[in-house]
């Protein structure tokens, strides 16, 4: 028997996901912005695994699947972009990548 | 005598046992590499240090150990001085669910346990190494990055390329002789290979797994990472001493996890063929015994193997080993996928 | 009690390694602190009895996308990060009170819900139970991220070809 209550697995969820979207909002570099994002799949990857075992459904575990390969493709052709990027503009700082056409 | 406590002692026993193994094999493997390299080039290896040379990787050991150990000023020092400890740790985490031998049940005072000859027994075995192996990238390129150099960085991004490309052929012949065991157990593996080995039963597998595996420890014709001729010294370029030789002791656990796999996965890891063991029918200590000496019998020979290969064959150029590894181990492990279900499917 | 010493552990571990990564400077140091956030988390999965998933988080996030994060960032040669002149310099003033808000919002209603609702020991996260559901009630949607992978792939492909690249003049 597990003592651990499912509650403490969604608070623990509630604080990534909270320090993700701090993460998108203060930092100014792209890459780190991405990794923020991914630390706000995993808050959600870890609600949904909590509530498979919980509600004893393979659905919850079914889906985790599915949005760690939504991650992966996610990252692959984002990170494309940000390389495209830089070789035009030779920088990854949001806040200088703010003109439309050059 | 509470059956955790009877547990944890088993666990911790069995921990220890299995580092000073290893790390005798590596100080043995030092040595053998030299005497075995010496052969093959028509020379006598290192000899003078003892008896046939036997005292060698100590006097190694102590080198090492009074070396100065210099950290240059220009280096990222936290990752520098991480770097040879994180990729140690995979090395010796892919040994943790590697299987001896079979159980033996036996009595600690009243308390009956079943000692399993490894470490642990998880029911994902061959995904846990899977998922392992894709973590000895990390110590490369942080190596190779918190250097500050540019061979180092592009020895540490050539090396964790080559790593995660020829992850996928091993990852695909791996999923053949799961498809045959049917369980991801690497004891429920060693069990379905009671009747034939699976060197006999998927050959193209074993190809492409041992070429993933050569590539995968960084060892020739795979090395180019390291070579001396070709990056100064890749991604150990700025290291001395301790931590260079923990560098060489990852690569050394690596070779000897990876033999290891290679026996369990292919040639049918401690079980003893032509049933000789049933007919000799010895007291089940015994049995355990010979079981554990065919283990290490198999992957000393595979061990030889590799040491057999690296002065036989010439080293690949970066472009040949990425066109190797894509272009013709991956179709040839998708292939070979396909051939086992459709085999599978009609005599199965 | 010892489930609740893990749990205590690799909950902290992974809070105080999120908070490093949106806290260093340097894009390097953030990625090897998301490589521990994704440790910790894969060991949170162990203790709600997904196996099969712990191993695959660990092998997809931490030995891929954090590999594919780390070439990008040392390709790029990113160094640690400055303010750009005219930036918001008081964004974190405002983000942070925002934020705290935020996670006590979600935290209140998640905490006050399920309190007495504790981990089962089920055999959901099995591999033979995954294995099985995956490939009979959902074999459609593991076919569609097949084909969503080999739709990222080329589209990855055509974006890092060099002809997108303007000559300056």
């Amino acid at each position: 028997m597990i003592e651990v209550p499912v509650s403490y697995f969604l608070v623990l969820s509630a604080i990534l996901f909270a320090i993700g979207v701090l993460g998108v909002v203060i930092r100014r570099n792209a890459i780190v912005i991405f990794m923020s994002i991914e630390l706000m799949f995993n808050a959600a990857n870890l609600v949904f695994i909590a509530f498979s075992n919980y509600l004893n459904n393979i659905e919850g575990q079914i889906f985790v699947f599915m949005v760690m390969v939504v991650a992966a493709a996610e990252v692959a052709v984002g990170l494309a972009i940000i390389v495209a990027i830089y070789r035009i503009r030779e920088t990854v700082h949001v806040d200088e990548i703010k003109l439309l056409k050059w | 005598m509470s059956p955790v406590l009877v547990e944890l002692i088993v666990v911790v026993v069995k921990i220890l046992v299995v580092i000073a193994v290893i790390f005798l094999t590596v100080l043995g493997l030092t040595l053998a590499e030299r005497r075995v390299s010496g052969f093959i080039q028509d020379r006598l290896g290192p000899n003078r240090v003892g008896p046939q040379g036997f005292l060698q990787p100590i006097a190694d050991a102590i080198k090492f150990f009074v070396k100065e150990d210099i950290i240059p000023s220009h280096v990222e020092k936290l990752f520098y001085v991480l770097a040879p400890g994180i990729i140690l740790v995979p090395a010796l985490m892919t040994f943790a669910v590697i299987p001896f031998g079979d159980q033996i049940i036996t009595y600690f005072g009243n308390v009956e346990t079943a000692i399993r000859f490894q470490l642990a027994d998880l029911n994902v075995g061959v995904l846990y190494i899977v998922a392992i192996a894709s973590l000895g990238v990390y110590g490369l390129v942080i190596g190779g990055w918190s250097s500050n150099n540019k061979y180092s960085l592009m020895g540490g991004l050539r090396s964790s390329s080559q790593m995660i490309s020829y992850e996928i052929p091993m990852g695909l012949a791996l999923v053949s002789v799961l498809m045959m065991s049917g369980s991801l157990r690497l004891q429920d593996v060693v069990y379905d290979q009671y009747q034939l080995w699976n060197v006999f039963r998927q050959p193209l597998a074993f190809i492409i797994f041992l070429v993933a595996a050569f590539a995968e420890t960084n060892r020739l014709p795979f090395d180019l990472p390291e070579a001396e001729q070709e990056l100064v010294g890749g991604y150990h370029t700025e290291y001395s001493s301790m931590k260079f030789s923990s560098f060489m002791l990852a690569e050394y656990i690596n070779l000897i996890t990876s033999s290891a796999l290679i026996v369990t996965l292919f040639f049918g890891g401690w079980h003893i063929p032509f049933g000789i063991l049933e007919a000799l029918d010895l007291p089940v200590l015994w049995e355990q015994l010979l079981q554990i000496i065919s283990f290490a019998v198999k992957t000393g020979l595979v061990i030889f193997f590799y040491l057999w290969v690296r002065w036989s064959l010439p080293r690949f150029r970066f472009d040949q080993l990425m066109r190797l590894g894509w272009k013709s181990l991956v179709p040839l492990g998708l292939a070979n996928i396909v051939l086992t279900a459709i085999v599978m499917a009609i005599f199965v | 009690m010892l489930h609740m010493i893990l749990f205590f552990t690799f909950a902290v571990i992974a809070v105080l390694s999120a908070v490093m990564v949106i806290a260093h400077r340097n894009p390097v140091y953030s990625a090897m602190f998301l490589v521990v956030t994704f440790f910790s988390l894969a060991g949170i999965y162990i203790l709600l009895l997904a196996h099969f998933i712990a191993v695959v988080h660990i092998a997809v996030y931490a030995g891929a996308i954090m590999v594919l994060f780390l070439f990008v960032v040392m390709l790029l040669n990113l160094k640690t990060e400055t303010r750009a002149p005219g930036a918001f310099r008081y964004m974190i003033y405002l983000a942070l009170p925002l934020v705290v808000i935020l996670f006590l919002e979600l935290g209140h209603v998640v905490f006050h819900g399920y309190k007495a609702a504790y981990v089962r020991e089920t055999s959901v996260g099995t591999v033979e139970h995954l294995g099985k559901a995956l490939f009979s009630s959902y074999v459609l949607p593991f076919e569609l991220t097949s084909i969503l992978l080999l739709v990222a792939m080329l589209g990855a492909l055509y974006l890092s070809k060099r002809k997108l690249t303007i000559e300056k003049d």
